[in-house]
């Protein structure tokens, strides 16, 4: 019986890991040790530290396969499928796990159709049966329903959410082996970066606090008022798809379906009402605040702590009570 | 110049109105109106201003059941030019593999195309896998997460591509398929002539017959799927407190208190 192996991608931008490749190494080391399987990272860059390659293997990977070229600078999906491919079908792993970042979602499909085999998006769970067998579980219909899926093809991939999996204890006894891959170069045509339009400041999927505001917020100027409050607790500005479309604030702050999904420890939401789409990108929060003068809108059956009331008057009388509670 | 454009359209049900069945933990899709995935109208949107600035044609393909082709009327009604629509048993119960195969089999027996819209992902399923499968059963590049079409030539088409650290500009000859966000483009609503038109236009049905030169009937539908659900789960709201204030002020200070309990603020 050959030994059996789990991969996942460490995916890096810019050189740096991305914080999803430690979650995968998590997850992907429960399940290597409950199938007594070998656990290797895949990472593709343009001179990758060894320090950094070796983070992987304190994080729990047994093996990193590490390429080397300046074509992984641009993520290129053609030139990182290529390689990976080949991996696969040289090394035959049971599991390939990728994370569910706009990336990952673009190329684990492709991965997935060349070597023909199965592709579960956007897990939040991962499980071994009795029997030995990796259920996934994923959201469906916006969050809705929870699936349950099973691959009969190997290997058996998935893309995993972010924030979702929890990282090891980096431990830097731990051995591992890294080898050096030759890259190849896929020769076809693949599509060109020619330019970058702004980056993005913010990442509210890794705040631990969001300060959500919707259509109740009437204007762009009360985002003003809601980023004080954020300001405050050390959060960041989120906002409901009706706010984004009326151009009161930028794209990078939506939350929903649409836009990104959060799980902050503390979710406040001033003047939505909570479409079953915005839901869907934070009902995970871990506490949910919701301030609304509408006692009937639907956000105030996920929350916590319903105040009904106009935000206008309780998201001041909140900032002014916390600066006296902290006495500023 | 008469460019190709071929567009993916799926019919899902109003993801607003839509029904669960916590018990039996299933999706009452009687309970909701059938409608145009609300991605894929971006899509089509993005199609149809390409083919209105360079000229050509467009191709809406759908794979699903005859009640479909309503869908694939609406996309006739709002600018599509032919619509296909893929039905058979054979195709029943398939996952994104064998979707986008079948899909991806059907595209090569339109022959030869410049560009393929669709959107990010759909309402129902969610997996945002279907458009870069079908690009790599076509062996043609993708452009992903899309939020702009800067520019189409006569050869090449530039994009604006979202990543989760910066917004890319991207070029790409054709042929290729373009997956597009929501923030594309707004979709035009039909006009009455148009539906009207819509409603008499001819939607091909292509069965799994029609296809059987190009595509291998072992890897269509529930059959050809290596992904299978084993069981549907209605998830029971987290157990929340769920205390409600009328007061603002009594709410405030319960409110604030619960927080610096837990150290937030």
């Amino acid at each position: 019986m050959p030994y059996r192996k789990i991969m996942i991608l460490a995916e890096q931008r810019g050189g740096k890991i991305h914080p999803i490749s430690f979650e995968l190494l998590g997850k992907g080391r429960e399940i290597a040790n409950k199938l007594g399987a070998e656990l290797s990272a895949v990472i593709l860059g343009n001179n990758i530290a060894r320090e950094d390659l070796m983070e992987l293997i304190y994080y729990g990977a047994d093996k990193v396969y590490s390429y080397n070229h300046p074509v992984f600078e641009y993520p290129d999906v053609i030139q990182y499928k290529h390689n990976i491919v080949k991996l696969i079908q040289e090394e035959r792993p049971e599991i390939f796990l990728f994370g569910a970042t706009n990336f990952g979602r673009s190329l684990a499909p492709r991965v997935a159709a060349s070597v023909k085999t199965g592709l579960t998006a956007d897990c939040i769970d991962l499980q071994v049966d009795e029997n030995e067998e990796l259920i996934q579980i994923r959201p469906a219909f916006v969050g809705n329903i929870l699936a349950h899926i099973k691959t009969k093809t190997r290997p058996i991939m998935s893309t995993i959410r972010y924030n979702v999996m929890k990282k090891n204890e980096r431990n830097s006894t731990r051995e591992g082996m890294i080898v050096e891959m030759k890259t190849e170069i896929a020769e076809t045509k693949t599509p060109r970066l020619i330019g970058k339009e702004g980056e993005k400041k913010i990442n509210i999927t890794d705040a631990k606090i969001v300060v959500a505001g919707g259509r109740g917020l009437g204007s762009q100027e009360g985002f003003k008022l809601l980023k004080e409050l954020a300001d405050l607790l050390g959060g960041v500005v989120g906002a409901s798809r009706v706010a984004v479309d009326e151009g009161w604030i930028g794209k990078e702050h939506q939350v929903g379906f649409s836009g990104n999904t959060v799980k902050p420890r503390l979710y406040i939401a001033c003047g939505i009402s909570g479409a079953p789409q915005h839901l869907a990108g934070m009902k995970d929060s871990e506490i949910i605040v919701a301030i609304n003068s509408d006692p009937s809108a639907p956000i105030h059956r996920i929350a916590d702590y319903s105040i009904i009331g106009d935000l206008y008057q309780v998201v001041p009388l909140m900032i002014k009570e916390i600066k006296a509670i902290r006495g500023e | 110049m008469s460019l190709k454009i071929v567009v993916l359209i799926k019919q899902v049900p109003d993801i607003t109105r839509v029904k669960f069945d916590a018990e039996r933990g299933r999706i009452d899709r009687s309970s909701a109106e059938a409608e145009i995935n609300p991605f894929d109208l971006n899509a089509l949107e993005a199609a149809v201003q390409v083919k209105e600035k360079l000229g050509g044609t467009v191709v809406a393909i759908s794979m699903g059941p005859q009640n479909a082709a309503v869908a694939l009327r609406d996309a006739l009604a709002r600018g599509a030019d032919e619509a296909i629509l893929l039905e058979d048993n054979k195709f029943a119960g398939a996952d994104t593999l064998a979707t986008s195969y079948t899909l991806a089999g059907a595209i090569k027996k339109l022959g030869n195309f410049d560009i393929i819209f669709c959107g990010e992902k759909t309402v129902d399923g969610d997996t945002g896998q279907v458009g870069a499968e079908v690009a790599e059963f076509l062996q043609v590049p993708h452009l992903y997460y899309v939020s702009k079409v800067k520019e189409v030539k006569e050869d090449k088409i530039v994009v604006v591509s979202e990543m989760e650290e910066a917004s890319y500009v991207v070029e790409c000859e054709f042929p290729v398929l373009v997956s597009v966000t929501k923030d594309v483009n707004k979709p035009r609503l039909p006009t009455l002539r148009e539906k009207l038109k819509a409603m008499k236009a001819e939607i091909k049905i292509w069965h799994a017959e029609n296809l059987t030169d190009i595509i291998n009937l072992s890897n269509v539908g529930y059959a050809g799927s290596p992904t299978v659900v084993s069981k549907v789960v209605v998830p029971k709201e987290k157990g929340r407190e769920g205390k409600v204030f009328k007061e603002i002020n009594e709410g405030i200070k319960v409110v604030l208190e619960e927080l610096a309990k837990k150290g937030l603020i």
